[in-house]
């Protein structure tokens, strides 16, 4: 089995500071680290590829300093990483983020599962996996907490806030995966000094087949006009009527009007 | 390198002994504490990271490192809890002897246990011979091909757990430190057993018993090095080990002051934290400058192991410092938390108890004095 984990690096905190002039994160001064839900993703790589044989590639799209954490997941085990690097990549949005790592994909691939954690704890939007799926045209599970490899397919647990779902998947697919049980393992001794010295595969705009026009700022759609936290709040409304089919129809109407429907 | 300047692999590595000592030692140590018992399954991941292998010998299977990060990853470990530090470092000694005077079979066989998780202890220690450790009278006999053991070690550092002991003993009585020999023991050698689990009053997550040897037959393969020459071999191995020893008095002492620093910017007293007081100022100050000195004789004389030179005194020196160090800077940690500081709810009673072991094993303070006046005196 060929697995692909993408890895971002972000600040090492959980208050991200957000620049009220242009809009951008702060990330001066902070130490960088793994997305935490990333290391979950190398983890969850780790133990298919020790279920089910295989490689475990690692790949992140950054500056130069993002090479790091690819030697962080080479010291955890995976055995080969690559680091998407470019200025024409920077500023690039989720839609182009996504559509570089697709591209990515398909240079180093096939592959047959593509990992990614839910979301990046800087960022925060959880698209670049889901997208990357729509790039690639592959099927796609996301908030996965536990994978199995089931013949040529997985089994894979999927989270929601109240239950979880129990899934066959297709390969290839994009997996996304939340904190589940098993923690990252922790790097050996032996691990860090050989990914110490492992050489890390470098892909710039030359290296990659993509459209000019699809990638960095020129490439991103998304307007970044304000960020806040939404409130979440759940109201119960009664639906009255005489008969189930009032009933029916006053919900239909309620969805209706929420836009829901 | 010398310690205080670290290549990227000794930043790194560090780096992972402080995730683990973080993330998994340290909250076992409140009740492994009150238990006196050693975490086995922590021992065993930490072992699977390479924290038992750092200088086994690469020809082995070992990493094959330097003194020098040795000591680092042994500090960092026995910052963050000294007791699980303490018995690696157990296993760690007892592998010394083998590898100092081993066959390339008992080598390999010392590695290979090591590195699979088990525990192993070193045996020199009797209740009539401590200090005089040739006053020792654990018997060696020649018989059918091998010897036959009888005696009784006593404090002996992860002996409820081991599963293999080196164990000196002497095989010819009235020539003093002639007539001593060691052996490697498996624990499941039949009359090998193990005594009461020691109710010790710090390192509690190490566990330290009695190993008594009724009996017990060794063949001739299991003998380390020449007839005579157990004693030479137990002293290279105490030279050489105390430079890791005082790496893990250096590391209590740090977490001891790193805890009085942020406690004294938060505890008030008279309207203002005790951190503007001069008096508490100048015991962290000196807390400080005894931590760095110590630490500056445990990689000084790391240094040395790792390029050949003599370092017989320096270890010396450098465990007696640092032993004195740890008590010295626990106990003025304990006077800045005072009453927080007395009570077992708090983590700094903890340190000041787990320090004073290091002026007491692998040779007394006194005994480092002696070692130290006697390098002089020759
Ligand atoms: C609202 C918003 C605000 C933004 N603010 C800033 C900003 O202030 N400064 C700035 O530089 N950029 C900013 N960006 C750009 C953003 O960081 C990129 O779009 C980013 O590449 C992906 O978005 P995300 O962080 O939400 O990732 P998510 O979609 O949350 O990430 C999900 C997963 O995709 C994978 N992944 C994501 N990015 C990468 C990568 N680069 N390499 C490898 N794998 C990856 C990881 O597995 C990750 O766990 C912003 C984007 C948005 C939509
Ligand atoms: C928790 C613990 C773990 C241990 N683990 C091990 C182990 O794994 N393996 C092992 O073999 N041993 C082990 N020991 C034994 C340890 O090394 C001895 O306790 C130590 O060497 C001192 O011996 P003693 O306790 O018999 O004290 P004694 O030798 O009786 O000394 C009593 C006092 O007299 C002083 N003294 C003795 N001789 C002199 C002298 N010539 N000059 C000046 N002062 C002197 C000593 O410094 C001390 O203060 C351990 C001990 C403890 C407490």
């Amino acid at each position: 089995m060929k697995i692909l984990v993408c890895v971002k690096q972000v600040p090492d905190t959980t208050e991200i500071k957000i620049d009220p002039v242009t809009n951008t994160l702060i990330r001066t001064g902070v130490p960088s680290i793994m997305n935490p839900f990333d290391a979950y993703a190398v983890e969850q790589a780790l133990r298919l590829k020790e279920a089910a044989g295989g490689t475990v590639s690692v790949v992140s799209m950054g500056p130069p300093q993002a090479m790091s954490i690819l030697t962080d997941a080479l010291a955890m085990g995976a055995d080969e990483a690559h680091l998407i690097t470019d200025r024409r990549f920077g500023g690039s949005d989720t839609l182009a983020t996504s559509y570089i790592l697709s591209c990515a994909v398909r240079q180093l691939g096939p592959f047959d599962v593509i990992l990614c954690g839910k979301q990046a704890i800087d960022g925060d939007t959880g698209q670049v996996g889901p997208e990357m799926a729509e790039h690639l045209g592959i099927a796609q599970v996301t908030y996965v907490s536990q994978l199995r490899p089931d013949g040529d397919r997985l089994e894979a647990v999927r989270e929601h806030p109240d239950r979880q779902e129990i899934l066959s998947v297709a390969l290839p697919a994009v997996i996304t995966v939340v904190k589940g049980e098993e923690r990252p393992r922790f790097e050996t001794i032996r691990g860090r000094l050989k990914a110490n010295r492992q050489e890390i595969g470098i892909l710039d705009r030359e290296a990659l087949p993509v459209e000019d026009e699809k990638i960095g700022l020129t490439g991103s759609p998304t307007k970044v006009k304000r960020t806040f936290t939404p409130e979440r709040h759940a109201e119960c409304v009664w639906v009255e009527g005489e008969s189930a089919k009032d009933q029916a129809k006053a919900l239909c109407q309620a969805l209706s009007r929420a836009h829901v429907i | 390198m010398s310690g205080f300047v670290l290549t990227k692999d000794q930043r790194d590595l560090k780096r992972l002994a402080a995730e683990f000592g973080k993330q998994v030692m340290l909250p076992a140590a409140k009740e492994y504490d009150l238990l006196g018992e050693t975490p086995l399954e922590i021992y065993k991941q930490a072992v699977e990271i390479g924290f038992a292998s750092v200088t086994l010998p690469a020809e082995y299977g070992g990493l094959g490192l330097d003194m020098t990060t040795q000591c680092l990853l042994t500090e960092e470990l026995s910052r963050w809890e000294a007791g699980i530090t303490n018995a690696l470092g157990a296993s760690s000694l007892a592998s010394k002897p083998i590898m100092i005077a081993g066959s390339p079979a008992q080598k390999q066989y010392a590695v290979d246990m090591i590195q699979s998780g088990h525990l192993a202890a070193f045996g020199l220690t009797e209740p009539d011979a401590g200090s005089d450790a040739a006053a020792l009278k654990t018997t060696a006999v020649r018989r059918d091909g091998g010897y036959v053991l009888n005696g009784r070690k006593c404090f002996i550092t992860n002996a409820p757990y081991a599963s293999f002991f080196v164990i000196f003993a002497k095989t010819q009585k009235n020539i003093g430190t002639h007539g001593i020999t060691a052996f490697l023991v498996e624990a499941d050698r039949p009359g090998v057993s193990v005594g009461r689990h020691e109710d010790k009053m710090g390192l509690r997550l190490s566990a330290a018993a009695d190993v008594i040897l009724e009996n017990v037959f060794v063949p001739e393969e299991n003998r380390l090095g020449e007839e005579g020459k157990g004693f030479v071999i137990a002293m290279k191995t105490l030279d050489a080990s105390r430079a890791e020893v005082a790496a893990a008095a250096v590391g209590i002492a740090q977490s001891a002051l790193d805890q009085s620093v942020e406690y004294t910017k938060n505890r008030i007293c008279f309207g203002k934290p005790i951190s503007k007081l001069q008096a508490v100022q100048f015991m962290l100050a000196d807390m400080e400058i005894q931590t760095q000195a110590a630490r500056s004789l445990v990689y000084h004389a790391a240094e040395l192991i790792d390029n050949g030179l003599p370092y017989g005194l320096m270890c010396a020196a450098a465990k007696c410092m640092a032993g004195d160090t740890a008590m010295k800077v626990t106990t003025d940690a304990v006077q800045i938390f005072s009453g927080y500081g007395y009570m077992r709810d708090y983590p700094i009673e903890k340190l000041m108890r787990d320090a004073k072991l290091f002026q007491i094993f692998e040779g007394t303070n006194q005994i480092q004095r002696v070692v130290v006046s006697g390098a002089l005196l020759r």
